[in-house]
């Protein structure tokens, strides 16, 4: 089975000896506090940083030994600000995602444009966009390149509730198509009701990698966030209490 | 979606014949004495130097622009322009600029170690922060030892000289001119064209672009080259011509769907027309003395310039 794993990868003191897998057809959400490491891990597993040791690779073969195109033909990488610098039409944003595939896969971006919503939008401006629809436009651009795992920043950060179950119901339907979904999330009650797969960070290291169930337990984020809290609900509609 | 090429076309189709007959002198060749010499040896080049020389300004503007994701960058930003004209300098001052091959050689070597300098300082990490700073230091370097040329000019002559030469013009210029800036301002343009693909990922920022196999380095190879060649031997030929760089991509991207590979070579056309027609505007002025081109081209880009930042402001770019 295909994989999207990080061995023993140190980078600074940012990262030290993490070990991750990353399974295909599965959310996997990565948490922590402030300055855990995430945003760098997630960076890493996309190739774009070298680590000082160990390596990320896909089933074995190193990503930093593999040309940048095949890489990004593999891997999707949503950034956190993805802020665009020129008011381009919401198409034209998706076909970018085409780039490493080298042609306008015409098909593609129809079906990315599609499987958002966007298609009434195709052709208005991204500055003319709320800011749901953008999210959702620059979450296409990842998806029109169709890669086999797709890595997003904190992509739920900006949008109020609403949106985030839109945008994690399309993450879902990804997942659900095969691909490897990995997601930086902040709010632990979104990774525990929507992830298949929790790995969590503090300064750097890797404290638990598992089931949402166990890797969020109240005494993992007692001894990570210093919060005293408590679960309630039934799973897939759990709640944190602050207690 | 309009599409500004072949209107930008029919628009240079109708002004250089136009430039060619503009000046001074409206050529009439039923009266003007020597009317064919007029053309061939003093308009024609004048004519064609300004569509080559406002073309690889305005592509250089419009890859920079997409370089650093801002719409007011200007080719100036990297320090070519400003190396090449103390390489011209130079020649001034060693007396050399009296053959005509040495001033825009000596150009050229100047826009050449601008360009080699900078892809020293910036070149190995592909960062686009340390390009930046490196250029606006190779930019400010250049135009201090400019300023000490001129300080300690070896006569009033070669003072006025340099001062002159600095503000940009297509005076008396001839087809010399125009074999050394053509090759290279072309195969300028078609390095710029190469950028297109990666400026165009560089939409969505640095770490997106390069998630979407964008290599860095590689594109600022392009870019630094593609940069040094139109700019410096368009500085080599014409001294210093500021702004057609920063107001043509602004003028163009309306007109196109504003990827910036889609508005390169739009920008290299409008760029040659807005300097024709600039020079040819200079050359029939009722004034004692022409009015320099680089001074009449900033005439209209400081206030253009203003304009941009005001609207910025507002949020409506």
């Amino acid at each position: 089975m295909t994989q999207l794993t990080a061995i023993g990868l140190t980078i600074g003191k940012r990262l030290r000896d993490v070990d991750v897998e990353i399974e295909p057809g599965h959310i996997t959400a990565i948490c922590g506090p402030n300055g855990a490491g995430k945003s760098t891990l997630l960076t890493a597993l996309a190739g774009l940083l070298v680590p000082d040791s160990g390596q990320v690779g896909i089933d074995g073969t190193d990503i930093a030994a593999m040309h940048p195109r095949t890489r990004a033909q593999r891997i999707g990488y949503l950034p956190q600000d993805g802020e665009a610098a020129w008011d381009v039409a919401v198409r034209s944003l998706v076909a970018l995602g085409r780039m490493p595939h080298g042609d306008d896969g015409a098909e593609a971006v129809e079906k990315a444009l599609a499987a958002l919503d966007l298609v009434p939008l195709a052709t208005r401006p991204i500055s003319k966009l709320s800011g749901g629809e953008k999210a959702r436009a620059l979450l296409a651009r990842v998806l029109a390149g169709e890669p086999e795992w797709l890595l997003a920043d904190e992509p739920l950060a900006a949008l109020d509730i609403g949106h985030q179950l839109t945008l994690l119901r399309h993450l879902r339907q990804v997942a659900d198509g095969g691909a490897g979904v990995v997601l930086v999330l902040h709010d632990l009650s979104l990774a525990m009701n929507h992830a298949d797969h929790v790995v969590v960070l503090d300064q750097g290291k890797l404290i638990a990698s598992g089931s949402p169930e166990a890797a969020l337990s109240e005494t993992v984020i007692a001894n990570v966030w210093g919060v005293a809290t408590k679960w309630i609900g039934e799973a897939g509609g759990r709640a944190l209490i602050i207690q | 979606m309009t599409r500004p090429i072949p209107i930008l076309l029919i628009l240079i189709a109708i002004a250089f014949p136009l430039s060619l007959l503009a000046g001074r002198v409206w050529l009439d060749f039923g009266v003007t004495p020597n009317a064919a010499i007029i053309l061939a040896e003093l308009r024609l080049p004048r004519s064609v130097l300004a569509l080559i020389i406002g073309a690889g300004l305005g592509a250089a503007g419009s890859a920079m622009q997409g370089y650093l994701r801002n719409p007011l960058a200007d080719p100036g930003l990297f320090g070519i322009a400003p190396m090449a004209a103390l390489g011209a300098v130079a020649s001034f001052w060693f007396g050399y600029s009296a053959s005509a091959w040495l001033l825009p050689l000596f150009a050229l070597i100047g826009a050449g170690a601008g360009m080699a300098l900078l892809a020293l300082i910036a070149g190995r990490t592909g960062g686009i922060a340390l390009f930046t700073l490196a250029g606006l230091m190779i930019a400010s370097l250049a135009g201090t030892l400019t300023s000490l040329a001129i300080s300690m000019a070896p006569n009033a002559f070669a003072m006025s000289e340099i001062v002159t030469w600095l503000m940009g013009a297509l005076t008396d210029r001839s087809w010399r001119e125009i074999w050394i800036a053509a090759p290279l301002t072309l195969a300028g343009i078609a390095c710029l064209l190469m950028t297109g693909r990666g400026l165009d990922a560089l939409t969505l920022g640095d770490a997106a672009a390069r998630s979407l196999g964008m290599r860095p380095g590689i594109l600022q190879a392009w870019l630094i080259a593609g940069v040094g060649l139109t700019v410096g031997s368009g500085v080599a030929v014409a001294g210093i011509v500021g702004f057609v760089g920063l107001i043509v991509p602004h003028l163009v991207r309306p007109f196109t769907d504003r990827r910036p590979s889609q508005l390169i070579l739009p920008s290299a056309l409008a760029g040659a027309l807005l300097v024709l027609a600039a020079d040819s505007v200079v050359r029939i002025l009722p004034l004692v003395t022409e009015l320099r081109l680089g001074i009449a081209l900033s005439l209209i880009g400081a206030p253009f310039f203003l304009l941009l930042l005001l609207r910025m402001r507002r949020g409506l770019l």
